[in-house]
């Protein structure tokens, strides 16, 4: 059993068609812990201590976001500033995180055909991700392929919703099961509603 | 002449004189001298009643040095230590020395030419001090070492006094008499009660009673100070400040004692109490009117025929005088690595004699340690001595540091004295401005007038003053002339007012900022000339609104954009209504304008966003509209 931890970031969940529905989802799964990070430090007052001692009982950290600006909303990067700390999570005695796993969970505006060579942003989506891979990589974490909602702005409309609600609630249940390959999630490029080929059936691994 | 008109013409010579001196660049002192001579040999309006006057007027002494103890906290004398012994105590030792070893060459006694070369030691604590502030050269090295000298000079004061009387030619012991002409009667003439005890029981009583008043002083007067406080009558507590001193005074003479040393004893000991300044604001104008009384009479009593009989000596003694003190202070500061400009400026600066030569000269007169001639010669030399140094400071301002700032590519000496906060009211509200400065690590003198409060914080461990902040003495013996920051943070709404103003006036570099009551409290204090001003429950009530808004189950952010929002609004309101307040105060346009406003806030707290909304008055983040192709 793997103990994941959420970390949730929307400046408006009043306002979120997704991820706050996204958000209830991973509340309600077991070995899950999730946490709003707008609503426990609205002052940006982040209590390090606590976010470290979170960080060292979980297995897998996943970033669950809106993509503003190829990026996470402020408060993300906020916390990555002051709980990532030198001695904790890199430099010569920072290995609080080694071996452990990270993702980001998002939702993006643009359908998925934006994000290639000849798309609107000119790039796949992976490669924009790049800091946040960076970052766990220099942590030592293995990095994940992000899981995506495209085109989230008209997801209810186009009743996409439940189907990635389910997908979602089977990424933490799997994960928490052990029953993820890692491994190939680390190599592939994003991950979708369709995760078959990452769900290991049978025993866990 | 009868009392009241005796006291007519010493006020009104010291009215016209002394503002005039001090415009001068003469410093006090030197007024109330100048007047004397008017009224004394010139006028001839006073005459040889001056030595009654004299007598009396000597409790200044005692009163100043009670002062000069207030001044002197045992911490910051410790902090000093190296420049008050090493630079200080060579200065004193050695021009004491050249000058008594002057004295012996021109045939006096060692008793008088030791005292002579004592006294002569001392320069001027009041001009110098004065012009130091004055020109803003205080806190240059040339400033601090001067500074030093003549605290070590004013501590060196007591010993002198102590051993004057033992210098006495005709009388061998310790307690002297009165003297021919009634001088000095205010130390030497006491003793007589104990006088027929053996000297160790004498001894031993004297050392009794220096522990009472130490111990007095440390764990007595503490409580009763409060006592008196708490009654809130300033004129008692002026009463029993003078009365500690006089106390004090009586004591000491009836041990045969100093009374100088004793209220120097009592001054150290109350230096740091919660009410110093208090105590000091109360007796400064006692002992500054003595005092000056005392010159005065000095003044009156200088011999012109003395001066116009032999104008060369005298004017070569004082010439004499200052060049050694000059020479001896420039050595002095080449040894304690003063360089170019600030060597000058010490050598120069304290190149005079002092004030307190006049006192000594005439404890030594009343003791017999210098004969009446020599003490009338000598008064003239410091006189003139002094009513020179002005051009003394003019050479170094026009003529060294100029040419020292052309010559030196030295950089500016640096300021080392930090940002300094005063605060008024530590109430509530001043509490918690104090604590974020001091726990910032700057230096914060606290004033506030209820004893209850003070002895809290003691308790605490922070140090709080005892002093209505609306009587401006009070306020000056804070270091308000040399703060950055005033606060203001007193409860009473007019008090407030009252002191935001009298400070914007008086100290205009000084930046206020003040907590006011309400909306119409920020209005009036800012007319007053505070720069920034601070409605008292605005956060607090808006912090607790915002609780509420969470408690009633909005997102915590939404809560903290919510309350933003609100804040950035009434910000804005009270910016726009300045001006109508100003104008006509609460009239129909003001409360016009204010309607307005809450009708346009309650428009922004509530709007509700349509489908497609992207509502431009709200600016957190708001989805973009799903209508946009371009996305």
């Amino acid at each position: 059993m793997a103990k994941v931890l959420v970390l949730f970031a929307h400046p408006r969940p009043d306002r979120s068609e997704v991820n706050f529905p996204l958000f209830e989802t991973a509340k309600g799964v077991q070995g899950v812990t999730a946490v709003d990070l707008y609503a426990d430090y609205p002052d940006f007052n982040i209590n390090v201590d606590l976010e470290q001692a979170r960080l060292v009982e979980h297995d897998v950290v996943i970033f669950q976001h809106p993509l503003y600006w190829y990026s996470a909303p402020s408060i993300m990067k906020e916390w990555q500033d002051l709980v990532l700390e030198h001695g904790f999570a890199y430099g010569l005695h920072g290995h609080a995180l080694d071996g452990k796993s990270f993702l980001n969970a998002i939702s993006t505006g643009a359908k998925p055909n934006a994000y290639s060579k000849d798309g609107m942003n000119h790039s796949d989506l992976r490669s924009l991700l790049a800091p946040f891979e960076r970052t766990a990589d220099l942590c030592g974490m293995r990095y994940l392929a992000p899981f995506v909602m495209f085109g989230a702005g008209r997801a209810m409309e186009e009743n996409r919703l439940d189907v990635h609600r389910n997908a979602y609630d089977d990424l933490l249940k799997a994960l928490v099961a052990d029953r993820f390959d890692l491994k190939k999630a680390a190599k592939a490029n994003y991950l979708t509603d369709v995760l078959d080929d990452f769900i290991l059936k049978g025993e866990a691994v | 002449m009868g009392l009241l008109s005796d006291a007519f013409v010493y006020l009104c010579a010291a009215v016209i004189a002394v503002p005039i001196a001090n415009r001068l660049g003469l410093g006090s002192v030197l007024g109330y001298l100048i007047a004397g001579v008017f009224i004394g040999p010139i006028l001839g309006i006073v005459g040889s009643e001056t030595t009654e006057v004299q007598h009396f007027a000597e409790f200044g002494v005692v009163m100043m040095l009670f002062l000069v103890g207030l001044e002197l906290q045992p911490a910051m004398l410790w902090k000093m230590r190296q420049q008050l012994i090493g630079l200080g105590g060579l200065q004193v030792a050695g021009t004491t020395a050249v000058f008594a070893g002057a004295g012996l060459i021109f045939g006096l006694s060692w008793q008088s030419a030791l005292a002579l070369g004592m006294i002569l030691a001392l320069s001027s604590t009041a001009i110098v001090l004065q012009t130091l502030n004055e020109k803003g050269w205080l806190k240059t090295q040339g400033g601090q070492s001067s500074f030093s000298v003549l605290l070590t000079q004013d501590i060196a004061v007591i010993p002198m006094l102590a051993v004057l009387p033992l210098l006495a030619i005709e009388h061998g012991n310790g307690h002297g008499n009165a003297g021919s002409d009634g001088h000095g009667e205010t130390a030497a003439h006491g003793g007589e009660a104990l006088a027929s005890l053996p000297g160790w029981a004498q001894a031993l009583i004297i050392l009794a009673v220096i522990a009472a008043i130490i111990i007095a002083g440390r764990h007595l007067l503490r409580p009763i100070f409060r006592f008196i406080a708490e009654a809130h009558l300033r004129e008692i507590f002026t009463a029993t400040a003078l009365l500690l001193v006089i106390g004090i005074a009586l004591l000491m003479d009836f041990v045969g004692l100093s009374p100088a040393l004793g209220t120097f004893l009592a001054g150290v000991v109350l230096s740091d109490s919660d009410y110093r300044h208090e105590l000091e604001s109360d007796i400064e104008p006692f002992k500054g009117l003595l005092l000056g009384l005392f010159f005065l009479t000095v003044g009156a009593g200088i011999d012109f025929d003395l001066l116009f009989g032999a104008p060369v000596m005298i004017f070569g003694l004082a010439l004499g005088l200052m060049l050694v003190k000059f020479a001896l202070l420039f050595a002095l500061g080449t040894v304690f690595k003063l360089s170019g400009p600030d060597r000058w400026l010490f050598a120069l600066g304290l190149a005079q004699a002092g004030e307190f030569a006049f006192v000594l000269f005439g404890f030594a007169g009343g003791a017999g340690v210098l004969e009446q001639n020599l003490l009338r010669t000598m008064t003239l030399v410091v006189a003139i001595s002094m009513l020179l140094t002005p051009a003394l400071f003019i050479f170094y301002e026009k003529v060294v540091a100029p040419r020292a700032a052309a010559t030196s590519d030295r950089a500016p000496d640096v300021i080392d004295s930090r940002g300094r906060v005063v605060l008024a009211g530590m109430g509530r509200f001043g509490q918690i401005v104090a604590r974020l400065l001091m726990a910032s690590g700057y230096d914060v003198v606290i004033l506030d007038h209820d004893p209850q409060t003070i002895d809290n914080l003691a308790r605490i461990g922070v140090r709080t003053f005892y002093g209505d902040a609306t009587r401006p003495d009070l306020l000056h013996g804070t270091g308000l002339g040399e703060a950055d920051l005033f606060v203001a943070a007193i409860d009473d709404r007019d008090k407030q007012t009252m002191v935001v103003e009298h400070v914007a006036k008086t100290y205009p570099h000084v930046k206020i900022l003040a907590r006011a009551r309400d909306r119409h409290h920020v209005y009036e204090l800012e007319n007053a000339g505070a720069d920034i001003a601070e409605r008292e429950v605005f956060e607090g009530a808006l912090t607790l609104g915002r609780e509420a808004l969470i408690a009633l189950g909005a997102h915590p952010y939404r809560a903290r954009t919510k309350t933003k929002d609100f804040r950035n609004h009434d910000r804005a309101m009270l910016d726009e209504l300045r001006e109508n307040y100003n104008d006509g105060g609460v009239d129909k346009s003001y409360i016009d304008a204010m309607r307005a406003h809450s009708e346009t806030l309650l428009q922004i707290m509530r709007a509700e966003r349509g489908e497609e909304g992207h509502d431009r008055t709200e600016r957190g983040w708001n989805p973009p509209p799903k209508g946009d192709a371009t996305l």
